[in-house]
């Protein structure tokens, strides 16, 4: 990484930091979802590397979302780290079996297998009333950040603070996974799968591990988004929720880590701005907005960093 | 225990005179265009709501009681003409040269378009449209009655598979479908109008999406989201049976229907696991599906 942009990066994280403290509540609490939903979004953005569209990171959102639900009442764990990795792990163990199969499909197979994956897990939660709370979902009590039980007036910038961190970790981690062997045979399995396969690598353990991996990001993302909402339903689970992490990755593009980011951010305000002013035609707006990205824009707003550098040359 | 079965065996019938409806059309989209049309969901929203409407539009007039089945082709087929074309001709042939995974985003997207078209033009509130299925009354085989209406969607299932079945087959235009699906650019070469044909092709795909609409639209009450539960029954019968193949689609609905059937009746928590358990069984032995056919990947 260039220094100017590792600086840019810190400025920028402890900019974001500030706002925590700054800003009026309710945006902060949009930053967090955002935040979280942008680490969904990466993981839709990290399998697209590899040419995989999935309509079912919902699946691991929820997987993470509940499993930080579950340990809170079953187990009494109150700790919010504790609960991050409890719901990571419990996301990638998920995707370590689903993987197996999943894993050797591509293209649509892929797409809709994952997609049939959340549902199978969203049906059960309906189903399960007596463990998942059905349709009501369930409840999650404010969390001790660092062992601290924060008061009611701070939590909320606590928790953006929390998240803020994860996010961080968690994009260096992608960042240099991304810039590591497996994450350029990531690539290659988009360009040319069999070449790969001839060069000596195995094609399966390069799709499987990066499937892992993203379980864990949107996981990461669906525990983050259910601590910081306090409450969590089966909708997590729903493929119009992965549908969504789409879209972000979309919107933002997937040509850096930072992309789908700032897709999800620009996502949770349009969304809160087209909810108050069209709330009938809310989705028919992003659907529209995203066939204009796909037939204009199809690299989403990402895209919009060169313009700058083109007009700088001629 | 006999009893049982024949439960589960009509139950399972009638479940999958419905799922093969629905599944059709999208195969067919699948297999002439090579787009899975995830928007197909909205095409059956589409179609019962359009069904629900005329329904009781006809009910309020004072007509022949039975007149009101009319009213169900006649929303596949306005929802077909209508939506079929502006689709197809609009968004989709924009999509053809591009990656399946654009394709695939872009019939995303006209899924979220057309879920909130359908609540602007018929609100948030469920439509009811009972009329044609309180009309039948009810039916008893042996011991056990049915609803009328159901034997009526299983006759229209292999009514339309036949009907389907023949254009495929027998006509010079399903024959031209056909050799589309092998070769595109052969058959452009041969002087056939492959735009028109693909119009063709998406539009009858609508209507039987609008069709497996209408024929629900009696049985439910008629909401908002009832598309995208469909979407992935659908995928779920046409990846059994192979995508793009008919005689698939009838298996693939037949194996889910009674799956099911026997699920609700037997084992009621593993209703919906019990249709995916199937389809990642059929996907590991045979991965192009029942009847599907391998593809040659190009290096």
């Amino acid at each position: 990484m260039k220094p100017r942009a590792v600086l840019i990066g810190v400025l920028s994280f402890v900019g974001l930091g500030a706002m925590g403290w700054v800003l009026p509540r309710w945006t902060v609490f949009l930053f967090s979802l955002a935040l979280a939903r942008g680490l969904a979004a990466l993981s839709v953005a990290l399998l697209m590397r590899a040419g995989l569209v999935s309509f079912g990171q919902s699946l691991f959102f929820a997987t993470g979302a509940y499993t930080a639900a579950f340990m809170v009442r079953l187990l009494g764990v109150r700790e919010a780290g504790l609960l991050l990795v409890g719901a990571v792990i419990a996301s990638m163990a998920v995707a370590a079996l689903t993987g197996l199969w999943i894993t050797r499909y591509r293209e649509i197979f892929f797409a809709m297998l994952s997609l049939a994956f959340t549902m199978i897990l969203y049906g059960w939660l309906l189903k399960a009333y007596w463990i998942t709370g059905g349709t009501d979902g369930l409840r999650i009590p404010p969390p001790t950040v660092l062992g601290t039980a924060w008061s009611v007036d701070t939590l909320r910038s606590v928790l953006y603070e929390a998240t803020l961190v994860c996010t961080a970790v968690a994009l260096g981690l992608i960042h240099l996974f991304l810039e590591s062997p497996l994450g350029y045979a990531l690539r290659a399995v988009r360009d040319n799968e069999v070449r790969l396969e001839y060069l000596g690598s195995s094609v399966w353990q390069v799709v499987y591990w990066a499937y892992v991996l993203a379980a864990g990001l949107a996981g990461l993302g669906g525990v983050l988004t259910a601590l910081n909402v306090g409450h969590v339903d089966p909708q997590l689970a729903y493929w119009t929720t992965a549908g969504e992490f789409v879209f972000i990755t979309l919107l933002g593009g997937t040509e850096s880590v930072l992309a789908p980011l700032i897709g999800a951010v620009v996502f949770e305000f349009l969304r809160t701005y087209a909810l108050k002013y069209a709330p009938y035609t809310w989705q028919m707006v992003l659907g529209g907005m995203m066939l204009l990205l796909i037939l204009f824009m199809p690299r989403g707003l990402w895209t919009l960093r060169h313009l700058r550098f083109r007009k700088a040359v001629s | 225990m006999i009893d049982t079965l024949v439960v589960i065996g009509t139950d399972g019938l009638i479940y999958a005179a419905w799922l093969f409806l629905i599944a059709l059309g999208l195969s067919l989209i699948y297999g002439v265009l090579r787009v899975l049309n995830i928007a197909h969901g909205s095409f059956y929203a589409l179609g019962a709501y359009t069904a629900a409407s005329l329904i009781g539009l006809y009910g309020r007039r004072d007509l022949w009681p039975y007149g009101v089945y009319l009213m169900i082709p006649l929303a596949a087929l306005a929802v077909g003409v209508v939506v079929g074309p502006l689709v197809e001709r609009g968004i989709l042939r924009w999509m053809y040269s591009r990656e399946p995974v654009y394709q695939l985003l872009a019939t995303y997207a006209l899924f979220l378009i057309f879920e909130d078209l359908t609540k602007l033009v018929w609100g948030v509130d469920p439509i009811y449209a009972y009329a044609p299925y309180t009309l039948l009354g009810e039916v008893s085989i042996g011991d056990i009655t049915y609803p009328g209406y159901s034997l009526l969607l299983v006759g229209t299932a292999v009514v339309v598979g036949i009907l389907v079945s023949v254009f495929i087959r027998r006509t010079r235009t399903g024959r031209i479908i056909v050799a589309m699906i092998e070769d595109p650019e052969m058959s452009m070469a041969l002087g056939i109008n492959v735009p028109r044909m693909s119009v063709l092709a998406f539009s009858m795909g609508t209507v039987l999406a609008g069709l497996g609409g209408a024929m629900t639209a009696p049985m439910i009450a008629v909401m908002p989201g009832m598309g995208a539960e469909v979407i992935v029954l659908a995928f779920a019968v046409v990846v059994l049976g192979g995508l793009g193949s008919l005689e698939g689609a009838a298996v693939g609905a037949l194996l889910i229907g009674l799956l099911r059937a026997a699920a609700v009746h037997l084992f009621p928590v593993l209703e919906l696991f019990v249709i995916y358990l199937v389809m990642a069984l059929v996907l590991i032995l045979r991965p192009r599906g029942l009847w599907g056919r391998m593809e040659v990947r190009r290096l």
